[in-house]
């Protein structure tokens, strides 16, 4: 679990949802979130093993019964299938980023050296600049942007948590 | 059999056991429009679409059976959103459609064309948008699964028209595809005999029944119990009659403005049941200040509900009627009689506070509601508006009619009484329905009094005028130190505006003219107005200041010479 604010009691969790891929899905489920004023940090969604079923990875910002509610609530969305919580401890947690940073030839070879300390990729080389692919935990990924925030950061996309239960144990939907 | 979609609608209606609908017609339901003539369903055109889902909604509420309403796409859909609302917001069981926009030009903001699915998603358990025609059977069959099952809902058919209009081979769906829906309906039988523990070992216990008990047609089960158990009761404004008001257990209403002995009893209590209740802020004020020293058992349809505002010591999830059913069985028969005691010296301390009784004078709105109550012998439908004459009728009035009330209570939608009412009226046609309004909340929808004349309905009409949107009115005297600031209004002459319509209307200012008045509107064969000008600034009492805890309530004054 990861730190918890001392103010308000609350950390960031992750959730892990399955859901039928059918239109308006998504818009269910980020309306709830704005609609029951949840605070969450990001959502990402895409395909699950299963075809016609869609994984969300959500980290919301709460507490014990915040995270409850949260976990209540998407489960009355007709198409939520399963929402798990996803205990930081026991899970593995990924986000991938890419940067475009400002590498005119004097600073190149420093910052191809950060990207190696942080086994990221140089993905994409333009005559001022290099964009850099990072695969990571958050932590990770805020640390590289600190370090190349001076370098001059021209455009940045990250894509949101996706976890994953360590071990032989799925989330899946059981059929 | 090859169907265009306007009949498969309505053919999926008929398998649904649909007979009625509410609506109005538009251009992207004239295909519906012009196939429903050839099916044996009566189509009650109303006035404005806000009209047709509340007519639906009390149609619902009235027969426990699901309210249709139909619109047309945009300003029709639009219309529709507050009684979709409304509905959700009380669990009635709506199915509300409307015509979309073809779905050619979808998206391309045509011609009265709205979002509509957009629009009523945070209003509804679920919706949608159909734009091809082999999803319209299944979609209208989950649609009216989902309504009335479970904890029920409002949702929402958008369906563009050229699917109305587009032939297929149509068979009936003979399975739903909800994987993901699952209403929990029996309780955790470990969960049940823990309750019913709970309650064993309880000496000051309270029953808070809400409306879950009346969806779930609980009434025998919640009897046996708090007989057997000796509870006494509390209800929501929505789970009024759910024990029959008479009943020396049933303490009616609690919450803002429940009876002060109902509140007293909640805060002493040493355990509070919920059933099918979600123990809203208008029963429980701040949740932290709700029954201090009770430990709470909730027993609810919809596990969203289980520690949502009040913390719950033991949860039950399921229909009300089977984990009733099932903790009657393992209940212990008690007594609680000093409980009983001490609850019916409270009970006295109010009764010494009841304006009910009065000589010719100046009227009161409390006496004009006792007097319908006795001459309905409580078991009218009571259809009431919202605000100070919809708090009137929960106090003054005392239901024996399981599910006899008919109220706007989660969104508190003004205007709600007189539409709801035909729906009711229609749904139960031999049955006395009575709208009991405000001047203000009937006059946001009194163009439905054509409907009423259309229809034929025998609805007697009760209007507590007092010139003022009064409920504001009270808060502004007892907490914006008068300003009466946007609630004084102007209306009509009711009873002439009546008339005109062809119904029966008349007025009365004094006390003495209420009871013949009251008794000629239950014996009138057709529907009637009661234009009752009551004294203009009558608060109601008790009422408990927000953020108050409920035992702190402003008292109903103590009339002068009465004991107590």
């Amino acid at each position: 679990m990861s730190t918890v604010n001392p103010k308000t009691g609350y950390s960031r969790r992750t959730l892990v949802g399955l859901m039928e891929d059918k239109p308006g899905v998504l818009s269910h489920v980020s309306n709830l979130f704005r609609r029951r004023n949840y605070n969450i940090e990001s959502l990402s969604v895409g395909h699950s093993e299963t075809p016609g079923i869609s994984r969300m990875t959500v980290v919301v910002n709460g507490d014990d019964a915040v995270v409850e509610q949260v976990i209540k609530q998407l489960y009355k969305l007709v198409n939520i299938l399963k929402v798990s919580d996803i205990d930081d401890s026991s899970s593995v947690t990924r986000e991938l980023a890419l940067i475009k940073v400002y590498a005119p030839a004097a600073v190149r070879a420093e910052i191809k050296q950060l990207v190696d300390i942080f086994r990221a990729n140089i993905i994409d080389v333009a005559l001022e600049s290099l964009t850099i692919e990072i695969t990571g935990t958050e932590d990770k990924i805020d640390s590289l942007i600190a370090m190349l925030r001076p370098y001059g950061i021209k455009e940045l996309a990250r894509t949101g948590r996706v976890a994953m239960v360590r071990g032989s144990t799925t989330t899946g939907v059981t059929k | 059999m090859k169907l265009n979609g306007a009949q498969i609608l309505w053919e999926c209606l008929l398998h649904e056991g649909v007979d009625t609908i509410f609506g109005i017609t538009g251009g992207t339901v004239l295909p519906l429009y012009h196939e429903l003539v050839n099916y044996p369903i009566r189509s009650i055109v109303v006035r404005h679409e806000q009209a047709a889902a509340h007519a639906a909604d009390g149609y619902a509420r009235a027969t426990g059976k699901v309210g249709v309403c139909l619109a047309t796409s945009g300003p029709g859909a639009t219309n529709l959103v507050t009684g979709i609302a409304n509905a959700q917001m009380d669990s009635s069981s709506l199915v509300a459609i409307t015509g979309q926009v073809a779905s050619s030009v979808l998206g391309t903001d045509f011609f009265q064309e709205v979002d509509t699915t957009g629009i009523t998603m945070p209003i509804t358990k679920h919706n949608y948008l159909v734009t091809d025609i082999n999803d319209l059977a299944l979609a209208v069959k989950e649609a009216f699964h989902l309504a009335r099952t479970g904890r029920p809902g409002a949702v929402l058919l958008d369906i563009a028209k050229d699917v109305q209009q587009t032939v297929i081979d149509f068979e009936y769906p003979a399975e739903i595809n909800l994987p993901g829906y699952k209403p929990h309906m029996f309780g955790n039988a470990r969960q049940i005999k823990q309750a019913a523990e709970m309650i064993n070992q309880a000496e000051q216990p309270i029953l808070v029944a809400g409306r879950g008990v009346i969806i779930a047609g609980a009434f025998a089960e919640l009897l046996a119990l708090v007989e057997k158990a000796q509870l006494p009761v509390v209800t929501t404004l929505l789970g009024k009659s759910d024990l029959p008001e008479n009943h020396p257990l049933c303490l009616g209403m609690g919450g803002m403005h429940g009876e002060a002995f109902a509140n007293l009893a909640m805060q002493n209590a040493d355990l509070i049941i919920g059933v099918g209740s979600r123990f809203d802020d208008r029963l429980t004020s701040t949740a932290e200040t709700f029954a201090p020293k009770a430990r709470i058992i909730h027993i609810d349809i919809d596990p969203a509900e289980i520690g949502k505002r009040v913390r719950v010591d033991l949860p039950v999830v399921g229909d009300a009627r089977n984990v009733l059913r099932e903790l009657v069985s393992v209940v212990k028969p008690a007594e609680h009689t000093p409980w009983l005691n001490q609850i019916e010296a409270w009970r006295k301390d109010s009764h010494a506070r009841d304006i009910l009784h009065q000589e010719c004078g100046e009227l009161q709105p409390q006496f004009v509601v006792n007097q319908i109550w006795e001459a309905t012998e409580g078991k009218a439908i009571m259809v009431s508006d919202v605000g100070q004459n919809q708090m009137w009728e929960a106090q003054y009035y005392h239901h024996l009619r399981p599910g006899g009330l008919i109220t706007s209570g989660g969104l508190g939608t003004m205007g709600f009484g007189l539409p709801a009412a035909i729906g009711a009226a229609v749904g139960c046609p031999d049955e006395p329905v009575w709208v009991v309004a405000g001047d203000g909340g009937f006059q946001m929808t009194l163009q439905e009094l054509a409907t009423v004349v259309q229809e034929r309905l025998p609805i007697k009409i009760a209007i507590l005028n007092n010139g003022y949107l009064g409920m504001v009115r009270q808060w502004q005297e007892l907490f914006y130190q008068s300003n009466y600031s946007g609630t004084p209004i102007l209306g009509p002459d009711f009873a002439k505006l009546a008339e005109a319509y062809g119904i029966r209307g008349i007025t009365i200012s004094d006390s003495c003219e209420v009871r013949s008045a009251i008794e000629e509107a239950k014996t009138y064969d057709g529907p009637m107005l009661i234009d009752f000008r009551i004294e203009r600034e009558q608060n109601v009492f008790p009422i408990v200041p927000v953020g108050q805890p409920i035992h702190n309530m402003i008292r109903r004054p103590i009339p002068q010479g009465a004991q107590g």
